[in-house]
């Protein structure tokens, strides 16, 4: 435990070293990383032998702020969370190094990192706090930082619109936990977690709701992901990494730990889990499939991956509500499994775009292509993170989403609305694979492949080494961590224990190791396949160079880049087909004459929910604050007024 | 040597009474002033001749700034300000002093509800929740910012009336934090004053309502 308190030391060191430092930007930008960096090692120290040796860490400290105490708790949940939190920020940082570079002197640097370092202390915090005070203080602390990270490029209105999003989606949730612990904390002798009595019957429903929409807000599933496809873009990449890779999965803890103290859970729970997260993966990978903008594709793919975890958490429940805990245990299991591995996969993904956005000025598809050929490492990284984004094996998103799907069939043989959930589970998984897989060919394809449809992409130029590094180093451990899965068995099992309950993670070891060296040892096949491959082309070619020819070349006389395939085109056949969820906006030529004529198209891609949803909301709910406006007139003695009479109402009704 | 206290009490109420009806705006300050020493004289009193010199010196600070330093600043500001020298009242005297009647009233009747020790001065809480009702009252009701400042003095007088049915024997150290904080609040309204003369040629508080940002013209666009 004194590692894990010296790496909170770090980070704050890193968020106060680079304010002092303001006037010199990259001497602050240098402070910043160095902290960032020795703190995830640090950390790393502790949370790792928590999570291998299943003993939890705890730590308490006299804290005279009312209701609070300053304890942590480091249980092998926790740390599962805990540990792709610090490689993934570690990395970032280092990565953040190069990409800021550029900016020094334009741009407040120093305030950016400083809330970087906040940002990772906050999480940190989150993830070990055993209070509700400490918890909530640490969540609006990342709400806080995350919003000013948001806001690094205010001069652009699209990032003050997802800045102030962004801010009414954190306060909503956050009111929204504070109603949570009110409830749970109601009558318990402290807000410590462990002294929570548990509520059952309405009120269990009660906090099981309050907890769904406070976490859900930041975890962002459909119907309450509106703020996520427009903040995590509007970041610098190496925090659109931070926050799609882990800072979203803070809410899902959230929904982890209420759902660990609510036992036993009703069907219905699991049932509704199940809807949100079926929703959301198919919706999150269609939505993804129609953006236009990298790091939009992006942002919605990590919203249908929060929903594959969702589904597997309501299968999950289901099941363990129905009895068939084995079932459960493998469902639990791939949930935790896929949050870690989405936390590197995403993080890998948001630096290949955020290598795109440096080197060409624009994350637009339709702007891109030919990219592998300017940036060959940053192409092959992005392209390992969209192969692990599919779940194809090797790579590290097939494990997690293998132990659902393996749940999933397990589920056939048990008893009728058990079966039902397996069935439905299998399907939405097996189909948003496929939506993504093609989200991803789209998006990969387009920015990296063919030729550069503009001067821009033309000119595009590699990242340097503080870039690549960390991308590399994500790739390694997104190949490693699906090779190595049946190691990850023994601390996967003691995280799904910590969280769900003791048998659980038994049953979630002893179930899953079997498959997981099958698919090892396929998976090492292939690698030797692969290499065997190599090897045999090498020896054919014998020292002579291949011969290369143009790209896309199709039998036209005289080809241009504006003739590949673009990003819509790719899509429309998919796109066209879900019009009516995808509403897109589009103009399209109507060919009339025999000889060619300028023609143009458009597509746009809409926000959904937010268009049609939200802001008719907003707007009845600015009406009805309307009628309300002769309160707030501007006068002074009525404002003190107000108080006076809020203050004796309080008095009288506490005689 | 109570009786003494308990006339001292009664002359708080009584200084209440007249500050809901005062019109000019140097007798409130004086007003509010002598509320002040007498409010810093008590504890002298209420110990009943047995007092220590940290005692001393603190009433003798306390009415020091009570009596002299907050009304030199005050006069300042209104002859500086170039004010009316009105109070300026947004409800008519009467209904003043008939909400002060009132607030006296309510005070008696929360003073016995309050579960609090018995300070062995009769009637100390009501009439230090009088006082600061009182104290409200001329914040809600005067539009000046000067009477705001008056009415934030008299709360203070209320509470230090109210730590003194508390802690008879150890006011000292609520008391002076209370006290910094007036003391920089005087002086931040000082400044504030300063500024709304300066800007909008009064001061007027009303006329901060030009600042608000509920337009009803621009609604909706």
């Amino acid at each position: 435990m004194p590692l894990f308190l010296l790496s909170f030391l770090l980070l704050l060191c890193g968020a106060a070293l680079p304010l002092l430092l303001w006037r010199r930007p990259l001497a602050a930008q240098r402070s910043a990383v160095c902290c960032a960096v020795a703190a995830s090692a640090v950390g790393l120290v502790p949370v790792l032998r928590v999570l291998f040796t299943g003993v939890p860490a705890s730590f308490s400290f006299p804290w005279s702020v009312p209701l609070a105490s300053f304890s942590l708790l480091l249980d092998p949940l926790s740390a599962l969370f805990a540990v792709p939190l610090l490689l993934l920020t570690g990395l970032a940082a280092v990565y953040g190094a190069g990409y800021l570079a550029a900016c020094a002197g334009k741009k407040p640097l120093a305030l950016a990192w400083a809330a970087f370092n906040l940002l990772t202390a906050s999480m940190l915090l989150v993830f070990s706090a055993a209070n509700a005070v400490l918890f909530l203080l640490g969540w609006e602390l990342m709400a806080a930082a995350s919003f000013l990270l948001v806001l690094f490029e205010h001069e652009r209105e699209q990032a003050r619109k997802a800045g102030f999003i962004y801010l009414a989606a954190g306060g909503t949730g956050a009111l929204l936990l504070l109603g949570l612990f009110l409830l749970l904390g109601a009558g318990a002798p402290s807000m410590d977690f462990s002294d929570f009595r548990v509520p059952s019957g309405g009120a269990a429903t009660a906090a099981f709701l309050l907890a769904l929409g406070g976490f859900g807000l930041k975890a962002g599933f459909i119907p309450l992901h509106v703020w996520l496809p427009e903040a995590h873009p509007a970041a610098p990449s190496h925090v659109s990494a931070v926050m799609s890779g882990i800072m979203i999965k803070t809410g899902l803890y959230g929904i982890i730990r209420v759902l660990g103290l609510l036992k036993p859970w009703p069907e219905w729970w699991g049932w509704l889990l199940l809807g949100l997260g079926l929703v959301s993966c198919l919706g999150g990978a269609l939505f993804a499939l129609a953006q236009h903008e990298l790091k939009r594709v992006l942002a919605y793919s990590s919203i249908e991956n929060v929903g594959i975890i969702l589904l597997a958490l309501g299968l999950g429940v289901v099941a363990a509500a129905c009895g068939a805990h084995q079932l459960a245990s493998l469902a639990f299991a791939g949930a935790l499994l896929h949050v870690f591995n989405h936390a590197l996969f995403k993080g890998l993904l948001f630096m290949g775009a955020g290598a795109v956005l440096h080197g060409t000025g624009t994350g637009e598809l339709e702007a891109l292509g030919g990219l592998s050929k300017r940036m060959p490492a940053a192409a092959a990284f992005f392209m390992a993170g969209s192969a692990a984004a599919c779940a194809l094996p090797p790579l590290n998103g097939f494990a997690g989403e293998f132990l659902v799907y393996l749940g999933a069939l397990r589920a056939l043989n048990s008893p009728g609305s058990v079966a039902l959930a397996g069935v439905l589970a299998g399907l939405a998984l097996a189909a948003a694979g496929a939506v993504a897989a093609a989200a991803f060919t789209r998006a990969a394809g387009t920015a990296f492949l063919g030729e550069p449809r503009t001067e821009r992409a033309a000119g595009a130029h590699a990242p340097g080494p503080l870039m690549a590094v960390p991308m590399f180093l994500l790739a390694l451990l997104c190949l490693l961590s699906g090779l190595a899965a049946p190691l990850l068995l023994g601390p996967l099992s003691a995280a799904v224990s910590a969280g769900f309950g003791g048998y659980y993670g038994f049953a979630a070891g002893l179930e899953a190791m079997g498959p997981f060296l099958y698919i090892s040892a396929a998976a090492l096949c292939l690698l030797g396949l692969i290499a065997l491959a190599a090897a045999k082309r090498r020896a054919f070619l014998g020292g002579r160079q291949p011969a290369s020819g143009v790209t896309w070349d199709c039998g036209y006389a005289a080809p241009t880049a504006r003739m590949q395939y673009g990003a819509s085109s790719f899509a429309q056949p998919l796109t066209d087909f879900f019009q009516p969820l995808l509403r897109k906006l589009g103009q399209y030529p109507v060919i009339s004459e025999y000889f060619p004529a300028k023609a143009s198209f458009s597509t746009e891609a809409q926000a959904v929910f937010y268009n049609s949803v939200y802001t008719p909301a907003a707007v009845r709910l600015r009406d009805l604050a309307y009628r309300f406006s002769w309160l707030q007139h501007g006068r002074l003695q009525l404002y003190i007024m107000y108080i006076v009479v809020t203050l004796i109402g309080l008095l009288l009704w506490k005689l | 040597m109570h009786t003494f206290a308990e006339l001292m009490i009664v002359l708080i109420i009584l200084l209440d009474m007249a500050l809901a009806v005062t019109g000019s705006l140097s007798s409130c300050i004086r007003l509010v002033a002598a509320q002040g020493v007498v409010a810093g004289l008590l504890p002298l009193l209420a110990a009943g001749g047995a007092t220590h010199t940290r005692a001393l010196v603190f009433a003798a600070v306390i009415i020091t700034l009570k009596g002299v330093v907050f009304p030199w600043l005050l006069l300042r500001a209104r002859d500086r300000s170039g004010a009316r020298k009105d109070v300026e009242p947004l409800i008519s005297y009467p209904a003043s002093i008939l909400l002060c009647l009132g607030a006296f009233i309510a005070s008696s009747w929360l003073g016995s509800r309050l579960p609090l020790p018995e300070s062995g001065v009769a009637w100390t809480v009501p009439a230090s929740l009088a006082t600061i009702f009182t104290g409200f009252l001329l914040i809600t009701t005067r539009s000046k910012a000067i009477t705001q400042v008056l009415g934030y003095l008299v709360i203070e007088n209320g509470i230090y009336i109210f730590g003194l049915a508390l802690f008879v024997e150890q006011p000292m150290l609520v008391e002076l934090a209370i006290l910094l904080d007036v003391f920089v609040a005087v002086f931040v309204m000082g400044i504030a004053i300063f500024h709304i003369s300066r800007e909008f040629d009064h001061i007027d508080t009303a006329e901060l309502s030009e600042l608000n940002d509920w337009r009803r013209g621009e609604y909706g666009k």
